[in-house]
């Protein structure tokens, strides 16, 4: 078989395998109907109140503004939703007319493929209000997909287990979090959980001593030219394995999942048995929902990422991420004016309200009444620079071979030159 | 059921992530890249190791449990019911159920420290030297009963009066099923090895529910990494699909001409040929 001949072979059977991918998906892809109306179709990944209610309103609101159109919502599992159901939409040719698109390497490969439509225009008003948040749904400067949420990492924390240790002031820098973490030990309390069974949390640790071992600088030119040769690479590595040394983390967690059960990271938060967790702005409703009366906890606290004296690293940098929806190519107009409504000043305040996530609109961080989601507001606001989650802003392919290098790094079986050769190897394979 | 295997297969010569075109054809570096990774390379033998440890440890107990529960005993159906409950449930209640149990502060540490024996009390599933074999002994446990069955409907078979003769010869019980029923049972305890060496191949539901191949690739399997790495790159899944299939393929054609041949009908064997 020559080249083209296996490519028209590939071509065909992936043809016919997608149009199978393309029935189950339940006839997405909206447009005009015969007699006038027009119908939108909206992916998201709620699938819990108050978020899934809260955006049924709001396409039964542009409905009842915009006579004729029709919005069929629906709410699917993140990871179902961005690993399965959308790339089989997008590649069949029946994508919904809006959905969820993730930030950096995800909707780069989606934009590269020409599944998207350029907002850069259409939108140009609701991208000025937004500021600097929607920057990571940008590829070579057009705007892709507009982000309702955003927000950094830190630690989610036990205010009481804080107390009963003797903590009085919350640690600004490395040394000050290992000290309290000795205070934490002394008074029988695990310090830190992370879930390193499920390799992304452990990660999040690597990713934060990489934002602390370089320069912005670096940061901001490694990742786009996937050029690692920069010794803060080895020295985030480094980094990470002086912190494990000092026993942080709980008995047993290379195997401990990131949120399912009690015994995950943020169930032995939930519960009292740990008195940290490193993770995302989504963690509160996260240790709430395990909690025994599952509401989020009046003990938990947030603080952001400790800073790491003699290092290269700006202390204001932060490393985050967020959602958006982006629109298909082939949408009609109105789902362009859906999607101002959904990014409007309004509807993002509607959203604080819900204490769902913080979102990405400027004008509405107001509106936020939980008191963590204020303090990663603020942290956000004096950010000198967001960095995206690492393994989104690299691409879909680094995730897995850089994270278990991480996780091997702090079981002791891998070195700091390891993890740098996972990301080059994997940047080879590209 | 060929197609795709055919589409497995046209995937893992491209370099492809899963969205637009196949436009980046790459030949065999998707092969040479993942029999490269040592990751993936423990992840086989891994696999063996279950294979061997199966052969070796769960067969010979079925047959000694079957032999014991194939005699007129007292509470014969009882055990015979518990033995097999395990295989019964579903995989994923299972697993979840042992990593509640393994887990640091789970029911198996408790339950020793409870008895005194708390310095035995240890992450089970965590420690990546003990993992692997916590996961054979918890694959034991499921599928113990499944060849238990197997072994005692073979047992059926072996017809009564060669072992009253052999005992009116004066030949002990243990002299008996060692000459006379275990040979006879040879059909089933072949057809048993060779779905324990196939499952043991292509396992993945136990360790993904509890241990999702780690800690540190210590219970990865060529289906768990296949799964991990080929998210975001389905091309490279594809290959590693493509050689999980070669790899029972060549086990179960060389197994079936081999070790099955006598079982199967002389006209079977022909067709084989």
């Amino acid at each position: 078989m020559n080249r083209a001949r296996i490519i028209r072979v590939g071509a065909i059977a992936a043809a016919s395998a997608l149009t199978i991918g393309g029935l189950t998906a339940c006839s997405a892809g909206g447009g005009g109907n015969d007699d006038g109306t027009v119908t939108i179709t909206w992916w998201h990944n709620a699938t819990t109140d108050p978020q899934q209610g809260m955006w049924e309103d709001v396409a039964a609101e542009f409905e009842k503004d915009h006579p004729g159109v029709k919005v069929e919502v629906t709410g699917y599992q993140n990871e179902d939703l961005q690993r399965t159901l959308i790339p089989n939409a997008l590649q069949s040719g029946d994508a919904p007319d809006i959905f969820m698109v993730w930030p950096g390497g995800e909707v780069r490969s989606q934009a590269d493929a020409g599944y998207l439509m350029d907002l850069t225009d259409v939108m140009s008003d609701t991208i000025s209000e937004y500021g600097g948040t929607v920057k990571p749904w940008q590829v070579d400067g057009k705007q892709y997909a507009i982000p309702y949420t955003f927000g950094i990492e830190g630690f989610w924390y036990n205010k009481d287990l804080f107390k009963a240790a003797g903590i009085d002031e919350l640690p600004e820098t490395l040394p000050e979090l290992e000290d309290a973490n000795k205070k934490l030990r002394a008074a029988g309390t695990t310090p830190i959980a992370v879930g390193a069974g499920d390799l992304w949390p452990a990660g999040h640790w690597w990713y934060q001593f990489a934002l602390a071992a370089c320069s912005t600088d670096t940061l901001q030119k490694a990742i786009p030219a996937l050029d690692f040769s920069d010794p803060c690479w080895v020295e985030a590595g480094e980094l990470l394995q002086d912190f494990v040394a000092t026993n942080p983390f709980q008995d047993g967690f290379l195997a401990t999942s990131g949120q399912q059960g009690a015994d995950s990271s943020a169930g032995l938060v939930a519960n009292g048995n740990a008195a940290m967790e490193l993770m995302g702005a989504w963690n509160a409703g996260q240790i709430g929902s395990l909690t025994p009366d599952a509401t989020v906890p009046e003990w938990l606290g947030w603080f952001p990422m400790v800073s790491v004296p003699g290092t290269a690293g700006d202390p204001t940098i932060t490393m985050g991420g967020g959602d958006g929806f982006g629109i298909s190519k082939d949408a009609p107009k109105e789902a362009v004016e859906l999607l101002k409504y959904i990014a409007s000043e309004d509807v993002q305040k509607r959203f604080a309200e819900t204490g769902a996530g913080i979102p990405a609109h400027p004008g509405a961080i107001d509106s936020l009444t939980d008191p963590s989601l204020k303090s990663i507001a603020e942290g956000l606001a004096g950010s000198s620079y967001v960095q995206l989650w690492l393994d989104s802003d690299l691409g879909p392919s680094f995730g897995n071979p850089l994270n278990q290098a991480i996780v091997n790094l702090m079981a002791g079986s891998g070195t700091p030159e390891d993890v740098v050769k996972a990301l080059e190897d994997t940047a080879a394979a590209l | 059921m060929i197609l795709p295997v055919v589409l497995a297969a046209v995937y893992s010569f491209f370099n492809w992530n899963g969205l637009g075109p196949l436009e980046r054809f790459i030949g065999f570096d998707n092969y040479a890249r993942a029999l490269t990774d040592p990751l993936f390379l423990k992840s086989i033998g891994n696999n063996f190791t279950i294979v061997g440890l199966s052969l070796l440890i769960q067969g010979p107990l079925a047959i000694i449990v079957a032999l014991l529960l194939n005699r007129r005993m007292r509470g014969r159906t009882i055990i015979r019911a518990a033995i097999f409950v395990p295989y019964v449930l579903a995989e994923v209640i299972a697993g979840l159920s042992w990593k509640l149990l393994l887990s640091p502060r789970g029911g198996v540490n408790a339950f020793l420290e409870s008895i005194g024996l708390g310095d035995l009390a240890q992450p089970w599933l965590a420690q990546p030297d003990t993992a692997l074999w916590v996961m054979f002994g918890i694959l034991t446990w499921k599928y113990l009963g499944f060849a238990i069955l197997l072994m005692l409907a073979g047992l059926q078979g072996v017809p009564e009066e060669l072992s009253e003769a052999a005992a009116i010869d004066g030949a002990s019980w243990w002299k008996i099923q060692w000459h006379i029923t275990i040979p006879l049972l040879g059909p089933t305890i072949r057809i048993w090895a060779f779905l324990s060496i196939i499952g043991s191949i292509q396992l993945f539901d136990m360790v993904w529910v509890t241990t999702k191949g780690g800690p540190v690739g210590a219970t990865s399997t060529m289906a768990t990494y296949m799964i991990q790495y080929g998210q975001g790159n389905p091309g490279y899944g594809s290959a590693v699909a493509v050689i999980l299939f070669l790899i029972s393929l060549v086990i179960a054609v060389l197994y079936q001409r081999h070790a099955m041949r006598r079982d199967l009908g002389t006209s079977d064997a022909r067709g084989d040929d």
